[in-house]
């Protein structure tokens, strides 16, 4: 159980208005780590620190060797612009492999065979030579978890994998994640609004708040104040 | 009917047409799929007034090669376009407008007090005879540039239009490959301007893409698609200009026109009856 990501102290601003301050927390191997809060607690802020895409003002994240970039494997938020992209299935998938490629310019059957692999193991083989723009929302987020996997079998980011779903789809895609998680071995980190779903798959919960953010294992977090908010019985958040 | 082609192209300077334009509309149509589906179609209609601007400047000041001068001021020009549409700062189409505009202002300007007036129409809406031999050689030897470097670089250009955050994430360089599009783009207009004007030549690369994307569903027939409506719209808008004595450009897009009402009406019917 390797240290895969480690955060200290990390602070995140956007001109002067501070998003995140003081962020401390860990990801171990194996971990299904949830991040939750509420609208504009930094969510998306956190994702794009930890993707390197906008580098924090204090504070180090530290990624482990054996998970440089190229074991990363992410499915964004879709924008509107790719819901009516004109790509097969196939096309959305294989390009998952690109950051391997390195300057080579085409892919090698090696990159196929992985394509098809993750394209089975999602169940969406009948998809493959269908266009992505006819596919619905959740066989659309299904084709981009295949090109996740393809970019990366150690850990994956999802940012927001159930937005739009219907509730049926929206079980289906948690239980494909909980299986990647606990048959593929595959470390997930998961940014949701679903703070009930997160409570029933996650191994740890990362919820964000401006004032006193709470890490820890799912178990602590139900105990937390910050949990018995959403968990407790009364439902009523009171200092604890 | 075949006489008539083989006697049109027995003219030297349809050949150089010929052979320019081909190239040109193959580079504007391998392009205009990327920045179609970016949403950068505008950036090539704000190139090509800031080609406009730089030529008419440089022939103003008597310069014997105002395409060459053209070709580094519209690649920065690129390079800014690219930064502006990327901040949420300020409004991206605005932008374009204002600086494609005043090009246009700047360049009508340079070129009457200079008394050019006959050039100003080619430069505008360009001419079939525009085209000499240096001219073709060195469009024919950017064309292939670009070419080439579009192939190679073919995977990942799909990966950075289709999602620019995903490819950023996984460790390629986004920010590089849209250079290299905007680079692409800005040698192409430029290289396209004089047969095409630069009032019409963005109409290349933006009718193929939208006309491919009506009838094809994989990226890779959509760039195919694109590249043969670009070529084939040429042809029968170079031969028409030529028998009825038309304007070039305007006769390209007019085919490009019609061509995409039938693709609209294929695209429709196809999808009915799925
Ligand atoms: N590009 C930006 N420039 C300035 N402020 C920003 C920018 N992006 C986000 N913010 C601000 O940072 C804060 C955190 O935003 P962020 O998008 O990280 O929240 P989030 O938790 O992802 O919210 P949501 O649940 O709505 O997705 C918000 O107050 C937002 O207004
Ligand atoms: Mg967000």
């Amino acid at each position: 159980m390797g240290e895969l990501i480690k955060c200290t102290d990390l602070a995140f601003s956007y001109e002067d208005v501070d998003v995140i301050k003081d962020l401390s927390f860990t990801v171990n191997d194996g971990d299904y780590l949830c991040i939750v809060g509420e609208n504009g607690s930094g969510k998306s802020t956190l994702t794009k620190g930890l993707l390197g895409l906008k580098s924090p003002d204090k504070g180090k994240i530290i990624f482990s060797d054996e998970l440089k970039k190229k074991e990363i494997g992410y499915l964004p938020q879709q924008t509107p612009a790719q819901k009516d992209f004109p790509a097969s299935v196939f096309e959305v998938v294989l390009s998952g492999r690109l950051n391997s490629r390195g300057l080579r310019p085409f892919y090698s059957k090696k990159d196929k065979m992985i394509a098809h692999d993750n394209i089975r193991k999602l169940g969406i083989e009948e998809l493959m030579k269908r266009s992505y723009r006819d596919l619905s929302g959740g066989q659309q987020q299904r084709v981009l978890l295949a090109r996740a996997l393809c970019a990366g079998k150690k850990l994956i980011f999802l940012d927001e994998p159930v937005t739009g779903l219907d509730p049926i789809v929206t079980e289906e895609m948690y239980r494909l994640i909980d299986d990647l998680n606990k048959k593929d071995k595959i470390t997930v980190v998961m940014v949701s609004h679903d703070i009930q779903s997160a409570a029933k798959y996650a191994t740890h919960i990362l919820h964000l708040n401006f004032e006193k953010s709470f890490f820890g294992t799912t178990e602590d977090y139900i105990k937390s104040p910050l949990g018995q908010y959403f968990f407790g019985d009364n439902k009523v958040y009171s200092e604890v | 009917m075949i006489n008539d082609i083989i006697e049109m192209f027995s003219n030297d300077f349809m050949i150089r047409a010929l052979i320019g334009g081909v190239l040109v509309s193959l580079c504007a149509s391998l392009l205009g799929v990327s920045l179609v589906l970016k949403r950068y179609s505008m950036i090539g209609d704000g190139l090509s007034h800031v080609g406009f601007g730089s030529l008419a400047i440089a022939s103003a000041l008597g310069s014997a090669a105002p395409l060459q001068i053209a070709i580094p001021v519209v690649i920065i020009a690129a390079f800014f376009l690219l930064r502006l549409s990327g901040n949420s700062k300020v409004k991206g189409d605005a932008a374009i407008a204002l600086i494609s505009t005043s090009a246009l202002a700047i360049g009508i300007i340079a070129a009457s007090v200079s008394g050019l007036n006959t050039d100003i129409n080619s430069y505008l809406f360009g001419s079939i005879i525009a085209m000499d031999k240096t001219d073709v050689i060195f469009c024919s030897v950017l064309s292939v540039f670009i070419l080439i470097i579009f192939v190679f670089f073919y995977n990942k250009i799909f990966a950075v239009t289709f999602d620019e955050n995903f490819a950023k994430a996984t460790g390629t360089k986004a920010g590089v490959y849209n250079m290299i599009i905007a680079l692409l783009t800005a040698l192409t207009i430029v290289v396209g301007m004089k047969m095409m004007g630069s009032m019409l030549i963005s109409s290349l690369i933006i009718f193929p893409a939208v006309i491919s994307m009506r009838i094809c569903s994989r990226f890779k027939t959509v760039i195919i698609t694109s590249a043969a409506v670009s070529v084939v719209c040429f042809l029968i808008g170079l031969i028409a200009s030529y028998s009825y004595s038309a304007p070039t450009g305007a006769s390209i897009v007019v085919v490009n026109m019609i061509v995409l009402l039938i693709a609209s009406l294929i695209g429709r019917f196809v999808k009915k009856r799925k």
